[in-house]
């Protein structure tokens, strides 16, 4: 049986904000299954009571002190955007 | 002779002695790179006027008796995963094809510090996943032992340049084996050293609880010294482990007695090449001449390392990657009709093959209804990996096995086939999984392609790694065979 059919691939793109041809979809579609059903190798592994971990260090939720700290010019924040207006990014049209 | 056939210590002397200058050292990397870069292709960019100007200003303060630092005036090459200021950084994607960084990550920062010279950005596979090079937007490096095989990846660029003698050395990164794989293909020394130990503020993020910053050299003792520049506590990346970091070039002893070497048959069983075998059997011989014991041991979960990785990573790069969207800098898409169709565009455009892959995997994984079957259950399983290793520590000093199951493949023979490429990391992810430190060292060859020997230490024990592959390195001649090109 399959493991994701073409249209959770579609959906997925949607979700990670990618354009996908049909033909992309299909192919996406017949290699994530593959690798899906690699993936559920890790079934057979007996994790009754083993913690999730995230990463492997002694430390969370690092701080600092609140303090406030000079930022990045405007030049510096426009240098590499690809569109901008008045000293702002600009993006296409949000509401219709 | 190339006078990157001297060691850093070797070069440092030669500066103080007047009898070369840092401009000779950028010379000598400029020349070879004209030699033999049409052949290699290890450089995305080049950064030559700045690299030469600065060498001058370094020659005028060794005039004056500066210059103590033992990197001062040595030639570097810098993945393309790790920002520089106002040095052109691709991660060797269309998407940052014109990214002009406003900032230097913290490696470059203490590299400054160190008074090196940046001869360049070396290549790499897009956003560092991959194992060959072949995923690179801009062009495939090539293994400078055989012009038809990869270099390995993801920092194929950092150790074929190193190979190939376009610079001295080299710095990579390393998320599932991605400076220790291409080490081994050419015949370099790579070492990832234990998760958060080098700062990660300014390298690119891909898997962010598995990315590491370690050194491409010639020879052990350089590696141990340039890790030493870049290794420390930075409160801009809050994963840096505040530890404190020893003078590791004093711990080059040279002796391995009594030394417990751990050799998991996991390692050496199947996929894991004949020749490969033999290589790290002779290996382990001769690290027993010169003292050391070795035991076969089990580190019963490396079967559910690949997949674990595959899961975790994927999931972890496709929120960290989520950034790129043409909004605040990279490419944007010519023809969009509104905002999410621009973001969508752009992406589709702007990103290659497995990276669209690797987020379509990572947003399945983390999508509702699949997380715990998935995401979370590989982080459970990374959990027993982690006890694995935890476990083999308690009674040994070092793991050791091989660095990848062959030596390098030919371009184009693994491409289409995603699972077929990422068995090549199989011996190396386990160790980002567990976070401990691993290191590959040159130790054959086969078919007249390199092989390396992978060593693998507790956390923070580079000292240990590093002696051990220093023991070995001085006792064989694998190091000293330099590639014809």
């Amino acid at each position: 049986m399959s493991r994701i059919s073409i249209d959770q691939v579609k959906h997925v793109a949607h979700l990670a904000r990618l354009a996908v041809t049909e033909e992309e979809a299909d192919k996406l579609t017949e290699q994530l299954d593959k690798i899906i059903t690699f993936a559920e190798l890790l079934n057979e592994v007996d994790t009754e009571g083993v913690e999730p971990i995230s990463h492997v260090l002694d430390i969370k939720n690092v701080m600092r002190e609140d303090v406030a700290k000079p930022g990045l010019s405007n030049e510096e924040v426009l240098k590499n955007a690809p569109d901008h207006q008045d000293g702002q990014i600009k993006v296409p049209a949000i509401i219709e | 002779m190339s006078l990157f056939e001297h060691k850093v210590s070797e070069l440092h002397q030669l500066l103080h002695k007047k009898e070369i200058s840092v401009s000779d050292l950028a010379d000598q990397s400029f020349k070879r790179i004209n030699e033999v870069e049409g052949k290699v292709q290890a450089f995305l960019t080049l950064d030559e006027e700045r690299a030469r100007a600065k060498a001058k200003a370094l020659d005028d303060k060794l005039a004056l008796g500066e210059g103590k630092g033992l990197l001062f005036g040595m030639p570097i090459g810098i993945k393309d995963n790790i920002v520089t200021k106002n040095l052109r950084t691709t991660c060797a994607s269309k998407i940052l094809e014109n990214f002009d960084p406003i900032y230097d990550a913290t490696v470059m920062g203490k590299l400054h510090e160190a008074e090196t010279v940046t001869i360049g950005k070396l290549n790499m596979d897009e956003f560092a996943m991959g194992s060959s090079n072949e995923n690179s937007h801009y062009q495939v490096t090539r293994n400078p032992w055989n012009l038809d095989t990869v270099p390995g990846g993801s920092s194929g660029g950092s150790a074929a340049s190193v190979a190939a003698g376009e610079v001295l050395f080299s710095l990579g990164s390393d998320t599932g084996g991605s400076i220790r794989q291409p080490a081994s293909y050419c015949g370099v020394v790579g070492m990832k050293p234990t998760y958060g130990l080098v700062s990660r503020y300014g390298l690119v993020a891909f898997a962010s609880s598995l990315d590491q910053i370690g050194p491409i050299t010639r020879t052990v003792e350089d590696n141990a010294y340039l890790l030493q520049a870049i290794a420390g506590h930075d409160s801009m990346d809050s994963t840096s482990a505040n530890v404190d970091i020893p003078d590791y070039v004093s711990k080059l002893s040279g002796d391995v007695k009594g030394l417990k070497i751990a050799v998991p048959k996991e390692y050496l069983g199947e996929g894991v090449s004949q020749e490969v075998r033999q290589s790290v059997l002779e290996a382990l011989k001769v690290l027993g001449k010169l003292g050391a014991e070795w035991e076969e041991v089990s580190l019963p979960h490396s079967k559910y390392a690949l997949a674990t990785y595959y899961l975790l990573s994927s999931s972890e790069a496709s929120a960290n990657l989520a950034r790129f969207d043409g909004v605040r800098y990279g490419y944007r898409t010519q023809d969009a009709q509104n905002l999410i169709d621009m973001y969508k565009k752009t992406r589709a455009e702007g990103f290659g093959e497995e990276v669209k892959r690797r987020i379509m995997l990572g947003t399945f994984a983390l999508s509702s209804g699949y997380y715990d079957a998935y995401y979370k259950k590989a982080q459970k399983v990374r959990h027993l990996i982690k006890k694995d290793f935890d476990e083999i520590f308690k009674d040994y000093d070092v793991v050791i096995g091989p660095t990848a199951p062959t030596p390098a493949f030919r371009v184009g023979e693994k491409i289409d086939d995603p699972l077929t490429m990422y068995a090549n990391d199989i011996l190396t992810i386990p160790v980002n999984l567990a976070g401990v430190p691993g290191i590959s060292v040159p130790c054959g060859f086969a078919g007249g392609l390199p092989l390396g020997l992978q060593i693998i230490g507790n956390h923070y024990d580079e000292s240990t790694v590093y002696r051990v592959a220093h023991a070995f390195e001085q006792a064989t001649d694998y190091h000293k065979q330099k590639p014809q090109l």
